[in-house]
């Protein structure tokens, strides 16, 4: 029977498939809080581990499957988990409970006299992270069957980025929202995805159609259904083809004023099949992925090899890359500070990043060394008062001349701020800085005292409203009167509906998710300057 | 049931090389889990005791190379059991294919 649901559309688009839940885990492990579900949790992902073992005893010759028969046995041991399971009724997490119980059966192997039995104990540890992979769900990704449509509560980046989105597919969530980074990758990669369904997760399977337009999941649609969806995939592809033609052009209105159309990125993967002349640069890259995803905090030579390889990608194009923006929405397990009653209002961005000066000039000495290979330039991100960016450019300053006397080849990058708070917007012309970019999402937040990510109230974070119209234009006359580059980079940038505002209030660069440049540069096509009184030109 | 609450022991000789690792808990364990009988598995009579069918248990043990096995069962099959049992770990944990057929060995 046909089921229809209602959630938020987080990045537009169509499609039709077979429903993929992922059950178990949402990357950063969350624990339920109750015994019940906590066990479960375990008990699903010891069996899911030994189906992956009994899957890679077939494929394997007979010494490697006889290594996995003896996991099969230790996990269908019930002695093996019984200590995590007596953690998880006295109120342990499931993964720490079966952590903790790994230890200890590990710490016995180790203890060992007997080389042999010391050796075992990495097939202790392969067991045991195979089933913590299941229960944070990060061995799930590579099951996701291609052009399905994934089910999840909500979905961490890394596990986005681990599934194969070749053929399509869409993500439906349950819960999230749509300023979350695994929206932002969703729309950057053009896969249609709609959040905060508020169904649970069971209800989702079967075949399923997911209208990202308007928000809709129907499962098991009916022929009225399919026959709308059959219309609606030719609009799309139509769409499509019509912005696939727009985004190898320039950006440029009817009356011929250029627009600068830039990138916004968040993982170097996104890039690998763009071709970097549909765009006048990357007008944004986000770096808090690299600290998401690994151990520990990346070193210098793994974010300068990321650094590097974004600023060859553009081949001599600009590269805005921002340091740090840790906190709000955007936590860092162990990095960001916890407890904050309000932590869009706390230590986050730069804020953070001045707290913390190892993690900063780690991160600058890594931006310094990868424009030697770019057109690499700074961003800082909530900088507030003037005051801050000239502590930053003093690191800045100091880690180029550092590096300088090291031998070590790096370049001084121009050093720009984002403007997203009200207080660097209103005030823009105080602030001695190369260049500026407003970050629109969290500026509009922030004026408008709404969450865009709060239904109730989304509507008055509307990034185009008066007052957000006033403020942009102040923002276009500092960097105007100071000679400096201005772009804007939140969602409205790349919004058809808000570019012919934006344009009229002076903004003449515009940096979105890859997926949306040729629809931006359609909309950018169809505006005539000449007609908005209020438009001066602005240099590109 | 008389014979269900019998106690039957056997004791081996581990003389394969490398004690009783991985592979020779696994053959151990699943050749105990094919019988109805509870047995256990110590390296001396006095115990401590373990459930022989956990190869988790019977690994913790490390047995090395000229220890002696001890088994005890209870429960129908356990004369069986604990004869088939003491036969593979004579034979070296080598598997034959009628091993449950062999005759009692020791």
């Amino acid at each position: 029977m046909e089921k229809r649901f209602a959630g938020r559309s987080a990045s537009p688009g169509i499609a039709l498939g077979a429903l993929f839940p992922l059950t178990i885990g949402t990357g950063a492990r969350v624990a339920s809080g109750a015994a019940e579900s906590e066990a479960e949790a375990l008990r699903s992902a010891l069996r899911a581990a030994g189906i992956d073992l009994k899957d890679l005893i077939e494929r394997s010759n007979e010494d490697a499957a006889a290594i996995l028969e003896f996991q099969v046995a230790l996990l269908e041991d019930d002695v093996l988990a019984e200590p995590a399971f007596s953690a998880i009724v006295a109120g342990g997490a499931a993964d720490h409970a079966w952590l903790h119980a790994m230890q200890q059966e590990i710490a016995g192997y180790e203890a060992s006299d007997d080389e042999y039995f010391r050796a075992r104990a990495a097939d202790l540890y392969d067991l045991r992270d195979r089933v913590l992979a299941h229960l944070t769900g990060s061995a799930i990704e590579a099951a996701v069957p291609p052009g399905a449509i994934v089910a999840a509560v909500d979905l961490a980046p890394s596990r986005f980025l681990g599934i194969d989105w070749s053929r399509g597919g869409a993500l439906v969530l349950t819960a999230g929202s749509t300023t979350s980074h695994v929206a932002m990758l969703a729309r950057s990669r053009g896969i249609p995805a709609v959040t905060g369904l508020g169904v649970d997760l069971a209800e989702l399977s079967g075949q399923a159609l997911v209208d990202a337009h308007r928000g809709v999941l129907i499962v098991n649609p009916g022929p009225a259904a399919r026959a709308q969806f059959d219309r609606d995939a030719k609009a799309d592809a139509a769409a499509r083809a019509l912005a696939a033609a727009a985004a190898i052009r320039p950006g440029v209105t009817a009356d011929g004023t250029p627009i600068r159309i830039m990138l916004n990125i968040s993982d170097p993967g996104e890039l690998a099949d763009l071709d970097p002349s549909i765009c006048d640069g990357i007008g944004l890259v986000r770096t808090e992925l690299l600290f998401h995803d690994r151990q520990g905090l990346p070193s210098e030579e793994q974010q300068y090899a990321v650094y590097r390889r974004i600023a060859e990608w553009a081949q001599g194009r600009p590269v805005t890359i921002r340091t740090l923006d840790a906190g709000g929405d955007k936590p860092i397990p162990g990095f960001t500070p916890t407890g904050e009653s309000n932590p869009f209002l706390g230590v986050r961005g730069l804020r953070l990043s001045l707290a913390r000066p190892d993690v900063f000039r780690t991160q600058l000495r890594a931006l310094a060394r990868a424009a030697m290979h770019g057109d690499v330039k700074i961003m800082l991100p909530m900088v507030t008062q003037p005051r801050e960016l000239a502590v930053a450019r003093d690191l800045l300053d100091a880690e180029v001349a550092a590096l300088a006397a090291a031998g070590i080849p790096a370049r001084r990058a121009s050093l720009g701020i984002m403007i997203e708070v009200p207080a660097a917007a209103i005030a823009a012309d105080q602030f001695d800085a190369e260049f500026f970019s407003i970050g629109s999402n969290d500026l509009t937040q922030y004026v408008a005292a709404a969450g865009r990510d709060i239904g109730a109230v989304a509507d008055l974070a509307d990034p185009t409203q008066p007052a957000m119209l006033r403020l942009f234009r102040c923002v276009v006359d500092a960097a105007r009167a100071r000679r400096i580059d201005l772009s804007l980079c939140g969602d409205a940038a790349g919004d058809p509906r808000a570019i012919p505002s934006l344009l009229a209030a002076g903004l003449r660069s515009l940096s979105m998710a890859p997926a949306l440049v040729g629809g931006a540069k359609r909309a950018v096509a169809a505006v005539d300057l000449r007609s908005i009184a209020e438009s001066e030109p602005w240099p590109a | 049931m008389p014979k269900t609450n019998a106690v039957h022991t056997g004791s081996v000789l581990l003389t394969n090389d490398v004690g009783l690792h991985a592979r020779p808990s696994v053959k151990l364990t699943q050749l105990a889990k094919r019988f109805g009988a509870h047995i256990e598995f110590a390296l001396a009579t006095a115990g401590p005791w373990v459930d022989a069918k956990s190869p988790v248990k019977v690994m913790r043990f490390k047995a090395a190379r000229g220890e002696t096995l001890h088994f005890r069962a209870s429960g129908g099959d356990a004369v069986e059991a604990l004869a088939a049992i003491v036969a593979l770990v004579e034979r070296g944990f080598v598997i034959e294919a009628e091993e449950s057929s062999q005759p009692p060995q020791g």
